[in-house]
């Protein structure tokens, strides 16, 4: 059983290590002190448990599950004891609040032990889509070729739907994710973006003007050029924040 | 509103026995002066009703409106018309009272002025005390709404520090420890007598005490030694300071918050390894100090850099100076500094 063990802090990854020696099943393919060594080191072992920290440099435990694809079962080893733990309670195979003893680890081994492996992953997926940590943080991370990206929010422009991915449309060019216009609309600050259309979501401080296209159509500019549909609830939300 | 001197019964009760005093004292002189009791007690009852009664009207008054700079001739031209109204009217009573008494009404005639100047007298006292007396009373209820202010402001700064304090800092130190108990507990001893140190200069170091910038980087490096035993190779710190400077005072637990600010922004914002550097300069009349972290331009938040560490360290100087110019942030390429002046 492959485990990959990333956290930034080296004694707490030894700790990790030393309560897995009772499991001679497991078998420390690597460590990881941050979250892109982290997303190498899945892509190229394909693990079926991480232990995984939260804190950490660049981008954190939650915004690095986003990016990697066919995420592992994860243990989550976190000194956070706040709002973001409830998510964990539903979703994650368990989480470990700094510091914990041997005992507690053991349950959560037993945890993950006792559950099939399809199962733990869809855990895993269900967390990814049920969290946006990364909003919190007043940014979306994501993946621009082999290399990651992070945006600050006030630097997206607007978002388009691409079927299974949004378009996230910023001065510095285009970038995909992999999560739902729902996910976006319920996640992002409302006093900021706004869903004006099935397929798009824009920035406010960006709009320019609205312009009447035809029947109960409208055309929203923004002050970037670009001009994009609005639907007839869309309208109505535009109406109602801005004060028409 | 401020309540008026007649709310307190040592007050009026003083009030009532000054007049009082005041009434037999004229009622006597005036039978000595060869009138009959009844004109005595007429007068002297009319007369010292009516000024205390103005006496009472000015204390009311005050209570809604206390005369501020031009207080002085406000009071005079007060007093005045008071006293001009109970010389007049004490003359009409008195006159219908006691018409068939030709030397009293003339006694009364002549004697106008002299009242006048009593009544004043009086009117003008009884004024200067209620300005004393509602100026003392505003005063003390500021003093107990600053009080007020004060001990709200504590307890948010105990909140705010509390939460700073606990769950990075605190539950990642002890993990650490409890990493190093089974192959190195002699490490871990030392540790935990480092953090205990760091948690005891904390606690004991109070908000306004002024300490030797020697002091303060002793306390600094039981900080960082614990930083660096967590993040390992990671983070290096180096600390210049001038001999002239170590000796000069500053507040205690300035720089910490502000290195604690450039641990977590260099360390979170970049994966290589990270230098922060303190420098203590004596200047002129002030101490300087910078804190320096590198960062990622592109990926920094702006709100980041003004965390709490920051503000609390801005408000403390603001209220130990009364200046807002001592905290100075800047960038350059990729480098992060604080500067914080310490006037000596």
């Amino acid at each position: 059983m492959k485990v990959v063990i990333i956290d930034d802090e080296p004694l707490a990854r030894m700790l990790v290590k030393e309560y897995l020696q009772d499991y001679p099943q497991v078998k420390i393919v690597e460590e990881c002190g941050d979250g892109f060594e982290g997303i190498k080191a899945i892509q190229k072992h394909q693990p079926s448990l991480i232990f995984l920290d939260i804190q950490m440099p660049k981008i954190t435990g939650f915004e690095m599950l986003e990016l990697v694809e066919n995420a592992p079962a994860v243990i989550f080893t976190t000194a956070f004891d706040e709002y973001a733990i409830k998510a964990f309670e539903t979703h994650a195979i368990d989480y470990l609040l700094k510091p914990f003893n041997k005992e507690r680890f053991d349950k959560a081994m037993q945890k993950y032990l006792s559950q099939n492996a399809a199962q733990a992953k869809a855990e895993t997926q269900l967390l990814i889509n049920s969290v946006a940590p990364n909003i919190a943080e007043q940014r979306v991370v994501v993946k621009d070729g082999i290399k990651i990206k992070i945006i600050p929010l006030p630097q997206i422009q607007y978002l388009e739907a691409a079927d299974d991915y949004v378009k996230i449309y910023t001065a510095d060019g285009v970038f995909l994710k992999k999560k739902t216009m729902q996910f976006f609309e319920n996640t992002l600050p409302a006093l900021q973006f706004v869903r004006i259309h099935r397929s798009y979501i824009v920035s406010l401080p960006l709009i320019n003007k609205i312009e009447h296209n035809e029947k109960d159509s409208y055309l929203l500019l923004l002050t970037t050029g670009a001009t994009l549909p609005v639907s007839k609830s869309g309208y109505a939300k535009l109406k109602e924040i801005l004060g028409l | 509103m401020a309540q008026s001197p007649f709310f307190t019964a040592k007050f009026t009760k003083a009030f009532i026995a000054w007049w009082m005093v005041w009434f037999a004292m004229q009622a006597i002189i005036l039978y000595w002066g060869g009138f009959s009791w009844r004109v005595s007690i007429a007068d002297s009852a009319v007369f010292n009703i009516l000024t205390a009664l103005g006496c009472w009207m000015i204390a009311f008054m005050f209570q809604y409106y206390l005369p501020g700079q031009e207080r002085f001739w406000y009071i005079l031209a007060l007093s005045v018309a008071l006293s001009l109204c109970i010389v007049f009217i004490g003359k009409w009573i008195l006159i219908t009272l006691l018409k068939n008494d030709i030397t009293y009404i003339a006694m009364l005639q002549n004697w106008l002025p002299i009242r006048f100047g009593i009544a004043l007298l009086m009117l003008g006292c009884m004024a200067m005390i209620s300005v004393v007396w509602y100026g003392f009373i505003d005063q003390q209820e500021a003093e107990e709404r600053r009080a007020v202010a004060e001990a709200l402001k504590k307890e948010t700064e105990l909140i705010a520090l509390r939460r700073q304090l606990q769950p990075h800092f605190l539950f990642n130190s002890l993990n650490s420890i409890s990493a190093m108990v089974g192959t190195m507990p002699g490490e871990a001893r030392k540790m935990i007598q480092q953090l205990s140190d760091f948690l005891r200069s904390t606690i004991h170091k109070e908000d306004d005490r002024f300490v030797l910038l020697s002091e303060e980087l002793t306390h600094l490096q039981l900080y960082l030694d614990i930083e660096k035993v967590r993040f390992g190779h990671r983070l290096i710190a180096t600390i210049n300071a001038d001999e002239l400077a170590l000796q000069q005072k500053m507040p205690a637990l300035i720089l910490q918050p502000l290195v604690e600010n450039a641990i977590k922004f260099g360390l979170y914002d970049t994966t290589d390894a990270v230098t922060i550097t303190i420098t203590g300069m004596a200047e002129n009349n002030h101490l300087m100090l910078k804190v320096s972290n590198p960062f990622d331009p592109q990926t920094a938040m702006p709100q980041k850099g003004e965390g709490f560490g920051l503000n609390s360290v801005k408000r403390r100087l603001y209220l130990l100076f009364a200046r807002n110019d001592l905290v100075e942030t800047s960038m350059t390429d990729n480098i992060f500094t604080t500067t914080v002046i310490i006037p000596q």
